[in-house]
């Protein structure tokens, strides 16, 4: 399996508190990962750095065939590439409807004039339709996406996120305040996903966690402690003393 | 299929027909009402507040635009509008300067040269400031055509520029508004010396009169002018109502309430606040090409920083974020605000203390624009559309 992003040597600090230390991190295409860890492990701050969003102080992130840097792009030439994130606290366009959220997501040229000339199309239509049937919004289209559930705006996002076309979702705690049933299709969907292109999850549930059913990166105090499977990583002495703060 | 997307576009939006028939009616209304078209109830100078109205609606759409819908506070955009005004003021004030210069001259034994004739222009035109020679920057005064390109020009190249940089550093909020008035007090200040080129504090001047229409009186150009502020504000509502109708404008109220979202979605978010920031710029100068024709002078006051100050107040009371609400917000508060500081407006004695509108006016408007954004955010038309949705 080819590397589709690789991190390496990566530390940044924030006001002399590194956040993120010498953190080595490696991904293939169509792979599912769990990120796990306790509060302030850095695993924000990790998506943080691979999504452009904050520059770290040293170290390489690596991306695609062609092995670019993306230390050297932009936070929209970084999406474009086929990077897509979901936030940990859910970040919709609230006074825009679910459909017009979902058709701006929507995989097409995205310069100020291509987007002022475009026009609607079927296939595009046909896109938001199946979008929206997959994250359960199907008749949704036309409400204000600030009137939704928390637990639809979290599907929402993840369907923007789909809507993109990635070849890598980072998707950070996407079952916070989601009932079972909803973490239920939340999982589908996202091994479904995973399935064409690769899926970073971070998320706190060991339940959530567990159904993924993936390899399994623990990371503590901005460095990676243990990967390996679920039970694997577990068992682990050093995962369980910070698990249960020893 | 363009023709479906051309007719969805006036049923996804039917407030532009509404408008543009409501335009249609007021213009025809001040055409019949003129002395020189229609019936003469109307003054030649009321038929001229009118069309300056017009354009003020123009600008604010613009600023609507910028403000309302892309979220970036300009306090500049006066500044395109003035400039604007110099642009087209420089070809009418040259030209005529000719005219009148050449008349004086033809009964001389004589034919003037070319240079003669240069130094007598130069002369009419800045003997206020102490000068003869014509400066680089009228270069083409004499022709129509080009000073027309300038109006774009000029004023847009300012915003690309000062858009350039601004967004490249990413500054937003108040920094940016802070620096938007910085712009337009370095522009106003420079202007305001005499060898700006420009005439310092005296502006440009007689530019209602129109060059080789000599023969046509005033009533009858300030029925043309209106007329042609009626067209502009037509295509630029129609304009503007495309821009934010479709995808371009879901991407611009998403940079609007959480630019690095639509930065994470892939859009180069500091391109698009560019094409915002000079093409409102550009519908700006416009606008200001079409005014000052109309009021008859240009000077460095009109784009003193509080004018578009004046501008973002007028959008806030109109409604922002509704592009009726800017023309509603800029009809309405302009027009109240000639009335009371024109003199129309009777005092109000209060015994030992009379209420002069004329000083009083401001102190209004400011309380008004307060009560505004603290019970009726959306402004005049906020109001206007619950009212709609009761009914
Ligand atoms: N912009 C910032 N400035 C200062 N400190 C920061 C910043 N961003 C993150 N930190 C700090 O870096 C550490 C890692 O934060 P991060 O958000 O990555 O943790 P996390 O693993 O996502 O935690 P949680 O599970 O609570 O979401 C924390 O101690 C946090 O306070
Ligand atoms: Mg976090």
């Amino acid at each position: 399996m080819t590397t589709l992003l690789e991190v390496s040597g990566v530390s940044v600090s924030f006001d002399g508190f590194k956040a993120i230390n010498n953190l080595s991190f490696q991904i293939g295409e169509a792979e599912m990962r769990a990120i796990i860890g306790p509060n302030g492990a850095g695993k924000t701050t990790f998506m943080d750095i691979v999504t452009g969003k904050t520059r770290p102080d040293e170290g390489h992130v690596i991306w695609g065939d062609r092995s670019v840097s993306l230390l050297k792009m932009s936070e929209s030439q970084i999406a474009r590439v086929g990077i897509g994130r979901k936030f940990q606290r859910p970040t919709v366009f609230e006074a825009q409807t679910v459909r017009e959220n979902l058709a701006m997501a929507l995989k097409n040229a995205r310069g100020p004039f291509d987007v002022l000339f475009y026009r609607k199309s079927k296939s595009g239509a046909d896109r938001i339709e199946a979008l929206a049937e997959e994250i359960g919004l199907s008749n949704q289209l036309p409400r204000i996406a600030g009137t939704l559930s928390h637990g639809q705006k979290q599907w929402l996002e993840i369907g923007m996120l789909l809507a993109q076309e990635p070849r890598l979702l980072l998707i950070d705690e996407p079952a916070a305040g989601m009932t079972p049933e909803e973490r239920e299709h939340t999982t589908q969907i996202l091994v479904e996903a995973a399935k064409t292109r690769a899926v970073v999850v971070v998320e706190h549930d060991m339940e959530f966690v567990r159904r993924l059913n993936c390899k399994v990166t623990v990371l503590h105090e901005g460095a990676v402690l243990a990967e390996g499977s679920l039970d694997h990583v577990t068992q682990n002495q050093t995962v369980i003393d910070v698990y249960l703060g020893r | 299929m363009t023709e479906i997307a051309q007719r969805s576009f006036f049923l996804r939006n039917p407030s532009v027909l509404v408008f543009l028939a409501l335009l249609s009616v007021f213009t025809l209304a001040v055409t019949l009402a003129s002395e020189a078209t229609g019936f003469g109830w109307m003054s030649t100078s009321f038929v001229k507040t009118l069309g300056k109205t017009l354009c003020l609606c123009l600008i604010a759409i613009a600023m609507d635009l910028v403000w309302g819908y892309c979220g970036i506070l300009s306090l500049g955009h006066f500044a395109f509008f003035g400039l604007g005004g110099y642009m087209i003021g420089m070809w009418l004030m040259y030209e005529r300067t000719k005219d009148i210069v050449a008349q004086s001259l033809q009964n001389e034994v004589l034919p003037p040269t070319p240079d003669e004739l240069r130094d007598a222009i130069g002369t009419q035109i800045f003997g206020v400031v102490g000068g003869s020679d014509i400066p680089l920057v009228w270069t083409f005064a004499d022709s129509l055509f080009i000073q027309l390109v300038l109006v774009v020009l000029v004023p847009g190249l300012l915003a690309l520029v000062f858009g350039w940089l601004a967004f490249r550093s990413r500054v937003t909020g108040v920094y940016l508004s802070i620096l938007t008035q910085a712009m337009t007090l370095a522009l106003s200040l420079y202007l305001f010396q005499n060898d700006s080129g420009l005439r310092g504090n005296n502006g440009l001047s007689g530019l209602q009169n129109i060059p080789g229409l000599t023969g046509v009186s005033q009533d009858v150009i300030s029925i043309w002018f209106f007329w042609a502020s009626a067209l502009a504000l037509a295509l630029g509502y129609l304009l503007a109502a495309f821009m934010v109708s479709g995808k371009f404008g879901s991407v611009i109220r998403g940079i609007r309430d959480d630019e690095a979202r639509v930065r994470f979605l892939g859009y180069n978010v500091e391109a698009y606040k560019l094409v915002i920031f000079t093409g409102t710029a550009m519908i700006s100068a416009i606008a200001g090409a079409l005014y000052y024709p109309q009021a008859g002078i240009v000077n460095p006051a009109e784009i003193a920083p509080i004018a578009s100050i004046y501008l973002a107040v007028w959008v806030a009371i109109g409604g922002r974020g509704r592009l009726y609400g800017a023309v509603i917000g800029a009809a309405f508060v302009s027009l109240l605000s000639s009335w009371f500081t024109g003199g129309s407006a009777p005092d109000i004695p209060l015994g030992t203390f009379t209420i002069q509108w004329t000083d009083w006016w401001l102190v209004v408007l400011g309380l008004s624009f307060v009560a505004v954004t603290l019970f009726a955010p959306q402004g005049i038309s906020g109001v206007f559309d619950k009212l709609v949705r009761k009914s």
